[in-house]
């Protein structure tokens, strides 16, 4: 019997024969049983880091919903060229005359150099793409890496050795540059190069090779979780009493697996925000004028030397955003595994 | 080999007569192979564990049956063949006539429910995820079965029977020691109503205080409901109670076999008498004589290659030249009662009193001398 086992053991009254540690009478008094998530959820809200990463988390999230709400709120938008259409705003070289980076009461995170858009709409527009795709991605690989996973650990035999040898295969592949050189040809496929690449179009490629890239992590965790749960024998119990594979898959496998898949693809949206922001930094990603925070670096890194200013708010947010998203990740694992060493 | 051996005691086991009871259970021949896969870089087969090799035994309604021998000598492997978790390589399980040896999953529907399993860890047998009620009334759902007055109920008269609150069915198995956690188990065993429960060392992961209460309920349940067991252990001690036959099992092969008072007192095969001579307190009615004391040393030998012959005789104190070459068949002993099998070639005195002298076998002495020299 584990320690932490002994201590949330309340006995039944009329079970002499059992040590049980119910000298806690408050644990002793309640009946409703506490379920395994139940608990996670308690240990969780005791951890603060947690909930304040899961509170910084959240609003990020609002604030990609909320986009459209906030700029109509705030009374612009990020496609305007306020700098070119509005004298006094750009100086004759395109940065903001204003110091700051333009910074004031109308714009609040300033004016963008040259085009001159509004930076704080260009943020949270650009936010919400980069979260949108992230989170496609996250479901979608999440989604394959069960499935592999799950058929790998379960079924073994063929099909664990070709899922193995897939994702072997697909390890080796050094992402970004596979990015960079594919992100063109996927589009290619359905665009003929003289035409204009539709905006949802480049948002599926990116989506795609991402995905392709993304699935094999979480899909070896869980094939080894898989195959060491399928020799306890609640599994076996469950066969004896004749329920089908699917149903042990469904009932009794994939309960268990909630917290490495919850806990991994907490850890992976943000990598996929950064592989995302990479992209577009690089410029294969999203394209003008489409908002997009990696391609705000992107601008970022070509005129900091004059204006460094419209470089910090996508930055400082970034930071803050990555950072919150791996503490809550770390939060989550510890309140779901309590044994595990921080 | 094997199947030699199954078919020429088949007539011994008929010689010994049918007893009355139905016969629930019959295994005849059944062997299991697990292959050892080696080798670089192409896996292949190196290699096979003789887990359980061509072996025999009845179980009749109501009855209990008790499998003994020390631990890799291959009863779990058993079990799980006549529950068909395993598929057994060659022989027959069959179940009132039915050979389900070979039976998938949707042909054995029909006798799923009669014939179920309580497991050996009680922290690995319940689903850490599921409510005691999901892991109990789980079988009833997935077997389609609506009680009268509802699942639940059935599940809180079950909870009950077992012996723990059932106000508790909405607890997480976390929250219930190890002996509260084998009577769940039980539980769900009983919530098909079978007729053969295959219990797998269902006390050894329990602390020795709480043992004997679940072997008091599992004998409560025997007896009140009806229910064949398949009771598996690695020492005597505990068969003893609950068992009206006993078969011990030696690396893959049933060695002895027999009704409880013919085994325990009137035991033939060497390795018998050292399983009861570890017996801490067989106390025999009307014999105040001193027992025997056998020691065994070292281990069970691996059954990936296994003894020729008589598989126990590394380790028997009168194995002789004969033991390598030819293998013992289960036959019935001049002077022994119906029923009572014996695999030896020069099997012991039917007593367990003690000897002139102790037994303390060590292989690595025993190794060193000439065996042909021992006295037969
Ligand atoms: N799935 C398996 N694959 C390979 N070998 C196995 C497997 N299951 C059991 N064995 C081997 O078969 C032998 C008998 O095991 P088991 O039936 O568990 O013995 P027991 O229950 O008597 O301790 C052991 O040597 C064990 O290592
Ligand atoms: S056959 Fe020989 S080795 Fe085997 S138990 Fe009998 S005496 Fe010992
Ligand atoms: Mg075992």
């Amino acid at each position: 019997m584990t320690s932490s086992t002994e201590t949330t053991v309340s006995g039944p009254p009329g079970e002499p024969d059992e040590t049980t540690t119910a000298a806690d009478p408050a644990v002793a008094a309640e009946l409703v049983g506490r379920s395994p998530g139940q608990l996670m959820w308690l240990r969780f809200k005791r951890d603060r880091t947690g909930v304040i990463s899961a509170y910084v988390v959240g609003f990020f999230f609002v604030v990609a919903i909320l986009a459209p709400v906030i700029a109509k709120l705030y009374g612009k938008d990020p496609y305007t060229l306020y700098g070119q259409n509005e004298p006094g705003l750009l100086n004759d070289f395109g940065y903001p005359i204003a110091p700051n980076g333009g910074m004031s009461g109308r714009f609040w995170f300033g004016i963008e150099p040259n085009l001159g858009r509004d930076v704080f709409t260009q943020l949270i527009y650009g936010i919400r793409t980069s979260l949108g795709i992230a989170l496609a991605v996250t479901i979608a690989v999440t989604v394959t890496a069960i499935l592999l996973g799950i058929s790998a650990g379960y079924l073994g035999g063929r099909v664990d050795y070709f899922v193995g040898r897939i994702t072997d295969l697909l390890m080796a592949f050094p992402a970004q540059l596979f990015f960079v050189a594919v992100m063109p040809v996927v589009t290619a496929v359905f665009v003929s190069p003289v035409d204009e690449t539709p905006t949802y179009l480049r948002v599926v490629a990116l989506i795609t090779v991402q995905w392709f890239l993304g699935w094999m992590g979480l899909s070896r965790l869980l094939r080894g979780q898989v195959l060491s749960l399928r020799e306890r024998e609640f599994i076996e119990a469950a066969r004896v009493t004749g329920a089908s594979s699917w149903r042990i898959v469904r009932r009794e496998l994939l309960p268990n697996l909630v917290t490495p898949i919850l806990v991994q693809s907490t850890l992976m949206l943000p990598t996929f925000v950064t592989a995302e922001a990479g992209l577009s930094f690089l410029g294969v990603g999203l394209v003008e004028p489409t908002p997009d925070w990696g391609r705000m670096f992107a601008i970022g890194g070509e005129i900091y030397q004059n204006d460094l200013t419209y470089m910090f708010f996508p930055g400082i947010a970034m930071v803050i955003f990555i950072v919150a998203f791996n503490l809550l990740g770390d939060s989550v694992r510890d309140a779901f595994d309590p044994k595990a060493a921080r | 080999m094997s199947n030699d051996i199954s078919l020429s005691k088949a007539p011994a086991a008929a010689a010994a007569g049918e007893p009355a009871g139905e016969t629930l259970l019959q295994v005849s021949g059944l062997t299991k192979h697990f292959p050892v896969m080696g080798g670089f870089p192409f896996k292949r087969q190196v290699g096979t564990v003789q887990a359980v090799d061509g072996i025999d035994l009845t179980v009749r309604a109501a009855e209990s049956f008790g499998l003994v021998g020390e631990s890799g000598c291959g009863k779990s492997t058993t079990g799980r063949l006549i529950t068909r978790l395993l598929e057994p390589t060659a022989g027959t399980v069959s179940y009132r006539g039915q050979d389900i040896s070979h039976a998938t999953r949707k042909e054995l529907a029909p006798v799923r429910s009669e014939i179920q399993m309580i497991f050996q860890d009680p922290y690995s047998s319940l689903n850490p995820r599921q409510t005691v009620g999901t892991i109990i009334g789980g079988p009833m759902e997935i077997n389609g079965i609506n009680p009268p007055g509802g699942r639940e109920k059935r599940v809180r008269e079950l909870l009950e029977t077992v012996g723990l609150n059932p106000e508790h069915f909405n607890r997480f198995p976390h929250e219930f020691s190890g002996g509260q956690r084998q009577r769940i188990g039980v539980a769900r065993a009983l919530a098909l109503e079978p007729r053969l429960i295959v219990a797998d060392e269902p006390v050894s992961a329990l602390d020795v205080s709480i043992q004997a209460q679940v072997v008091n309920l599992l004998q409560q349940v025997q007896r009140e409901m009806g229910i064949a067991f398949l009771f598996i252990a690695h020492d005597l001690a505990i068969v003893r109670h609950f068992s009206q036959r006993v078969a011990v099992m030696y690396l893959g092969k049933i060695v002895e076999v027999g009704d409880r008072d013919s085994i325990y007192q009137r035991p033939r095969h060497p390795y018998t008498h050292a399983l009861l001579s570890a017996v801490p307190e067989v106390e025999l009615e009307g014999e105040e004589r001193e027992r025997e004391r056998i020691r065994l040393a070292g281990d069970v030998p691996s059954p990936i290659n296994p003894p020729s012959g008589c598989r126990f005789r590394t380790r028997c104190w009168k194995a002789a030249d004969k033991c390598a070459v030819e293998e013992p068949p289960l036959i019935r002993l001049a002077g022994a009662e119906e029923g009572h099998l014996t695999a030896c070639h020069f099997p012991e005195e039917p007593t367990i009193a003690a000897r002139d002298e102790d037994i303390v076998m060590d292989p690595a002495l025993a190794a060193l001398e000439d065996v042909s020299d021992r006295p037969q």
